[in-house]
């Protein structure tokens, strides 16, 4: 293969999966990595789990070792950002006024914490969770705070949450929506996830905005919409965030409706020459109620596999991502772990018991399983995404039958 | 510092030093030692770091937890007795010299 010179803007998990599949495929053309955050690349999914509840020491969450770079000749500019692309040309220009030409871009920038826009949000001890610095602000502040509010009751909030609780801080989390989790859980688990958490000594509110921050210098309290205070030294918000594509649209790529770059299923951008993958791209999915409809996954999954999707189109080889989603997430003792998309599912079958804190609850559609929720149920999670990836349909009486070996479904390969 | 042996795809052997406290599947992943993946980042989750524990080295093991038995039903290539998730195994003094082999695949 030709030595053309493949530029990766974002250092992350989709940015350092794609570099390392494009070697072991074979790409020897020069690659160039340009990452914004001054650490070499790192996991995200720690951050809210283990590094906040101290189980988890920096040191061990690195992406690759640092010899890795240099082993597969991958040259790593950090603390520089892209900010600006000129698709003509084929030219990146970074924040310190230099310019990388390319022959390949593939674009990795993920997304960023949103901030809420709101009076107070510019006091000390208001804070967002996504990078490892805001990890180790955060970290930094336990040992002198009691009550912390957190906004947001989706994934992040909730791990946060409880990785607090676990170190003795009383927690408090706020959610607008009436219950938790409400885009990716039926009401039903919703009311599940709730409970752990009020047994666990939680204190959670639904339903209720947030109108401002409340502090002289530093926070010390939350105002809700009712008028409600809820007192606190510290505040994490979790909700959402916004894809770091505004440098790459404005060169003309086009976006979704959250800016997501529009890509196909072997991460390609309608531009020639530029690929992109991971948390900052909407990609056609297969496992969507209107198949081929692009979502935007915001899933370890989702970048390392629609990253080795990049790569194989970067060596000319088609391998399309057509991966089963999945997720996972942990909360006080429980491991959850999620597969498929939920959307527009038409039955709810729960095997096992939720009073035992182990089972699983599979979504139906047209009689096919479309997604699984598990609880500590690792085994059954690895199966759920064998059966929702091969679009088993199964009978919902036998699926909630646990004498009923689930296994027989699939057809031997 | 503990030393860990992986057992390579192509029967070749890496050795590594170890800082107690990290995983070996951690190890693994600092010293680039292909063939644990690791998607999950040890979290149990993903059953992407399997490996096989040298027989003469599982005793020195604690077994598996109820997670993580459960886990290794589902990995990817064939699971035998000495199956292990090999982020699940904590690295100190006691397991200097354990030799583990990376299986055919992960997914
Ligand atoms: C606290 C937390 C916990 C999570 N837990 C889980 C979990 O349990 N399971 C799971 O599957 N997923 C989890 N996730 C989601 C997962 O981490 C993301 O899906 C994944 O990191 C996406 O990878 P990415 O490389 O696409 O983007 P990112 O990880 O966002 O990386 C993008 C990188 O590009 C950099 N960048 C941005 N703009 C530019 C620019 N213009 N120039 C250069 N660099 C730029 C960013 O700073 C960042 O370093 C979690 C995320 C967070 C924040
Ligand atoms: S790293 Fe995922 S199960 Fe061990």
């Amino acid at each position: 293969m030709s030595a053309r010179t493949l530029v990766i803007a974002g250092a992350s998990c989709a940015g350092v999966q794609l570099a390392a599949s494009a070697r072991e495929m074979g790409f020897d053309g020069p690659i160039v990595m340009v990452g914004d955050e001054p650490h070499l690349p790192y996991q995200r999914p720690p951050l809210s789990k283990g590094v906040l509840n101290g189980r988890t020491a920096v040191d061990q969450i690195g992406l690759r070792g640092p010899a890795f770079y240099d082993e597969q000749r991958i040259e790593l500019l950090l603390g520089r950002r892209a900010v600006a692309l000129d698709v003509a040309a084929r030219r990146v220009t970074l924040d310190d006024g230099s310019a990388l030409a390319y022959d390949h871009l593939a674009i990795t920038t993920g997304a960023r914490a949103r901030v809420l826009a709101l009076p107070g949000a510019a006091l000390d001890g208001v804070l967002s969770l996504r990078s490892l610095d805001d990890a180790l602000r955060i970290a930094g502040e336990l040992g002198r705070v009691r009550r912390v509010c957190v906004i947001g009751g989706g994934f992040i909030g909730l791990e946060t949450a409880s990785a607090l609780t676990a170190r003795g801080i009383h927690v408090t989390v706020v959610e607008t929506q009436t219950r938790l989790l409400p885009r990716s859980f039926t009401p039903r688990l919703s009311k599940y996830i709730a409970d752990v958490h009020w047994h666990r000594g939680v204190n959670v509110l639904c339903g209720r905005g947030v109108r401002a921050f409340l502090g002289t210098s530093r926070v010390e309290a939350v105002e809700l919409d009712d008028g409600h205070r809820v007192e606190c030294d510290l505040v994490v918000t979790g909700i959402g965030v916004i894809p770091n594509t505004e440098w790459a649209r404005a060169a003309g790529l086009p976006g979704d409706r959250d800016g997501a770059l529009l890509v196909d299923t072997r991460g390609h951008t309608p531009v020639p020459g530029v690929l992109a993958a991971g948390d900052c791209v909407a990609m056609p999915s297969p496992f969507t109620a209107r198949p081929g409809r692009p979502v935007r996954l915001e899933s370890i999954q989702a970048a390392n596999d629609g990253a080795r999707a990049a790569a194989a189109t970067l060596v000319g080889r088609d391998a399309p991502c057509v991966a089963v989603p999945w997720f996972w997430s942990e909360q006080h003792d429980l491991k959850l772990q999620m597969t498929g998309l939920g959307e527009a599912s038409d039955t709810l079958v729960l095997r096992g018991r939720p009073d035992d804190h182990r089972f699983t609850a599979f979504h139906l559609r047209d009689g096919r399983v479309a997604a699984a929720h598990s609880v500590n149920r690792p085994a059954e999670h690895l199966l759920s995404r064998k059966l929702v990836a091969a679009g088993v349909a199964i009978d919902a009486e036998r699926l909630a039958d646990e004498s009923f070996d689930l296994k027989s479904t699939l057809a031997p390969v | 510092m503990p030393a860990i042996h992986y057992i390579l795809k192509d029967g070749a052997v890496r050795t590594v030093d170890v800082r107690d406290g990290l995983s070996v599947m951690e190890a693994a992943v600092h010293a680039n030692v292909r063939g644990i993946d690791a998607e999950c980042g040890g979290s149990c989750a993903c059953a992407t770091c399997h490996v096989y524990v040298a027989e003469a080295d599982l005793d020195r093991l604690p077994p598996p937890d109820e997670l993580e038995a459960e886990m290794l039903d589902a990995v990817a290539a064939e699971r035998r007795p000495t199956s292990r998730l090999s982020c699940q195994i904590i690295i100190g003094p006691a397991l200097d010299g354990l030799t583990v082999e990376v299986p055919a695949t992960q997914s």
